[in-house]
């Protein structure tokens, strides 16, 4: 797992093992990623930045601007969309907490208790992975409707008189950060899934010999091993949880009320064609994500990745 | 939960392990009194690990009771029982520091002065400056003895040692022998210790229970093991025998005589498990005396022979020689170097005597004793191991 590997700077034997011979065919060999980082990834990048920095066409035609280095973009955009952006964020952490919590003992279970049966475990990954087999769109789609007015989950919930009868699932946050966690939840699974299938019980019954109860030996010992698995899974959730657009998007999840900053750049670039505030929305969203992940990985992903 | 300052006894009452296919342990009953170093040795599957695995809480016997001192822990998970366990893996935790590792056990107790403590307990075994390593920067030694710290730093009643010193080289392995006797002798704990190294089993024991297919075979102190082997099992396991099958002849006063090939065989009675019919006696290769010369008979001595060497190894301290007497088989015979190199060569004529005193009976069938197979013994596998890869080299 790439992500779980952050961090691991303390692996001096592997580093050692390879001594720095630059030779001309491992140059060779990187070539074709350096080229296409370079054409799909700095290019767009450096195109978004100019964009972000243009100003509206002096003659007042929607959708054309003109090149300048209009930097109030960046503080319109904050001082108009940061409820978008808090949103965004706590949407995609509430959504990323909900996956961990089902996506842990699913993987615990698969990866420990089915240990012992390699046909069971091999079932039990498939079906994880199977919602794959039908698209993100199709699968969200379908949420809408059992959540919908007329679907039967809120007309249960209403007959049970959990709900009034004027409630709604549909167009709520809740429904968007449920609608985000479900379809990160294999995401989340299978680097935790690596994890524990590894983790050496013997640890596990060392910890019982030492006095610790089982579930002080799981936030003692089981947790802590299955730290790598727990980073990698939570970034790859919550990183595109946090520009999710289909979810909180009123067409199925979502609301008005309930726009993330994905629905706010996908309609400045692609409806109201205001190019500049989608370009500097993307910026930001990106740095804040940078910078989250960072502060997260200092902080959980340095020692304890073993 | 009480922490014991001095050892528990520890007692097995008809305890049965079976598994779907297979049956671990039969009917074990086992007494290992406080304070004791207690070894169960035993060739690989003997049970012995599923025994120590039950008294440590980590399986659950299918029938029978374990009692810790007066309180019956069968049903008491691993985590109440007062026990540490020095584990074959050692399975110190890869994510903790050394110091970590040594104070877990106290701080889920809520020990006070955890971390002064887990020191002390590292300055014990000589391993403090570590402290902060990770145990995976260790040797295997150094892991060895911080698993030992961990376990002993919380003074359990009873300290189950799981072949804790498999893993380490000949000349660490005496050492660590040395200094876990030492440990035990300071500490008082009662030590159950599990190994399939008999010379481990009977330099540090007090007591040695020999397993062998899930039952107990034959309990006692090393030199009354090793002296009076009352099974043919024990008798090879536990160093090495020379047997012999034969009908008893006579049985008056205190000493029986069998017929070996023709010769009068005497075993003292209380020596012997059987005293009528077919038995199979036994004598040590240490405790036979080479003759080249037919020697007159006399009382208080068995002899044997003509027989002829057929293989003479000589280590420098003693000569292990092979002579084929026949009728009787091919017999090991250890001559200590008195004189400068073994005495005799290949194919020279001997004649064997020893000391009436010296031989024993063992309880076995003659038929079911002489089968034994000495590939169980870890010597014999450790040979056969070298024979194999020499075998391969030359090949190569």
């Amino acid at each position: 797992m790439a992500f779980g590997m952050i961090g691991t700077s303390d692996a001096p034997a592997v580093a050692d093992a390879a001594p720095g011979r630059r030779s001309p065919v491992a140059l060779l060999l990187l070539l074709p990623g350096v080229a296409y980082l370079a054409l799909f990834f700095v290019v767009p990048f450096v195109s978004l930045i100019v964009t972000s920095l243009k100003a509206p066409d002096p003659f007042g035609e929607i959708g054309r601007y003109v090149y300048a280095f209009r930097w109030e973009n960046y503080v319109e955009v904050m001082t108009t969309y940061w409820p978008h952006i808090a949103r965004s964020f706590g949407f995609a952490i509430a959504a990323t907490i909900i996956a961990l919590l089902i996506g842990y003992p699913i993987a615990y279970f698969i990866g420990v208790k089915l240990r012992r049966f390699p046909l069971l475990q091999a079932l039990a990954l498939v079906l994880v992975i199977a919602p794959f087999f039908i698209s993100f769109l199709l699968r969200t789609f379908a949420w809408k409707q059992i959540l919908a007015d007329e679907g039967p989950v809120l007309g249960v919930l209403q007959s049970l008189t959990i709900l009034p009868d004027d409630a709604r699932l549909t167009g709520t946050a809740g429904a968007v950060i449920f609608g985000i966690a479900y379809n990160f939840i294999p995401f989340m699974t299978l680097p935790i899934y690596t994890s524990l299938e590894r983790l050496d019980l013997r640890y596990l019954e060392a910890g019982g010999d030492l006095y610790a109860s089982p579930a002080t030996t799981f936030f003692k010992v089981t947790l802590p091993l299955s730290m790598p698995g727990v980073v990698s899974g939570t970034l790859l959730t919550f990183i595109p949880a946090a520009g999710d657009y289909i979810n909180a998007s009123s067409d199925f999840l979502g609301a008005p009320d309930t726009a993330m900053i994905g629905n706010v750049i996908e309609a400045n670039f692609l409806r109201v064609e205001n190019y500049p505030v989608a370009a500097s929305l993307s910026i930001i969203l990106m740095g804040a994500i940078l910078l989250l992940v960072g502060l997260y990985i200092r902080r959980a992903g340095t020692k304890d990745l073993v | 939960m009480e922490s014991a300052s001095s050892g528990a006894d520890l007692q097995l009452d008809d305890v049965s392990k079976r598994f779907p296919g297979f049956t671990a342990i039969e009917e074990l009953n086992l007494t290992v009194p406080a304070g004791s170093f207690f070894a169960l040795l035993g060739p690989s599957g003997c049970g012995k690990t599923t025994t120590l695995r039950i008294v440590a809480g980590l399986e659950t016997p299918t029938t029978g009771r374990v009692l810790i001192g007066k309180d019956d822990v069968t049903r008491t998970p691993s985590y109440r029982r007062p026990v540490n366990t020095v584990f074959q893996s050692y399975a110190l935790f890869p994510h903790m520091t050394v110091l970590e590792n040594v104070a877990f056990g106290l701080k889920r107790r809520g020990t006070k002065n955890a971390i002064a403590r887990a020191h002390e307990a590292l300055q014990m075994v000589e391993l403090d400056h570590v402290a902060q390593r990770r145990p995976a920067q260790l040797s295997g030694g150094q892991q060895q003895r911080v698993a030992l710290a961990r376990a002993v730093v919380n003074r359990p009643a009873l300290l189950l040692l799981d072949e804790p010193l498999g893993a380490l080289d000949l000349k660490l392995r005496r050492q660590m022998q040395v200094e876990l006797k030492d440990i035990q002798t300071d500490v008082g704990i009662t030590f159950l210790h599990v190994t399939h190294d008999q010379e481990e089993a009977m330099t540090m024991a007090d007591t040695i229970a020999v397993m062998n297919k899930g039952r107990i075979e034959q309990m006692g102190a090393p030199a009354e093991l090793y002296e009076l082997p009352r099974t043919a099992f024990v008798a090879n396991f536990l160093g090495q025998s020379n047997l012999f099958a034969g009908p008893v002849l006579s049985a008056k006063g205190d000493t029986i005589v069998v017929d070996v090939a023709g010769r009068k065989i005497a075993v003292p009675r209380e020596r012997a498990q059987r005293h009528a019919g077919d038995v199979t006696i036994g004598v040590r290769p240490e405790k036979l005396v080479l003759h080249t010369t037919e020697p007159a008979p006399a009382a208080g001595v068995n002899l044997l022979g003509p027989g002829r060497v057929h293989d003479v190894s000589f280590s420098g301290v003693s000569t292990q020689y092979l002579i084929a007497v026949p009728g009787v088989g091919t017999l090991t015979l250890f001559a200590q170097n008195l004189v400068s190199g073994p005495v005799v060569s290949d194919g020279a004529e001997v004649w064997l005597t020893w000391s009436v005193d010296h031989g024993f009976g063992v309880a076995d069938e003659p038929a079911e004793a002489l089968r034994f197979d000495p590939d169980d013994d870890t010597q014999a596998i450790a040979i056969a191991q070298r024979r194999r890869i020499e075998a391969e080299l030359e090949e190569a």
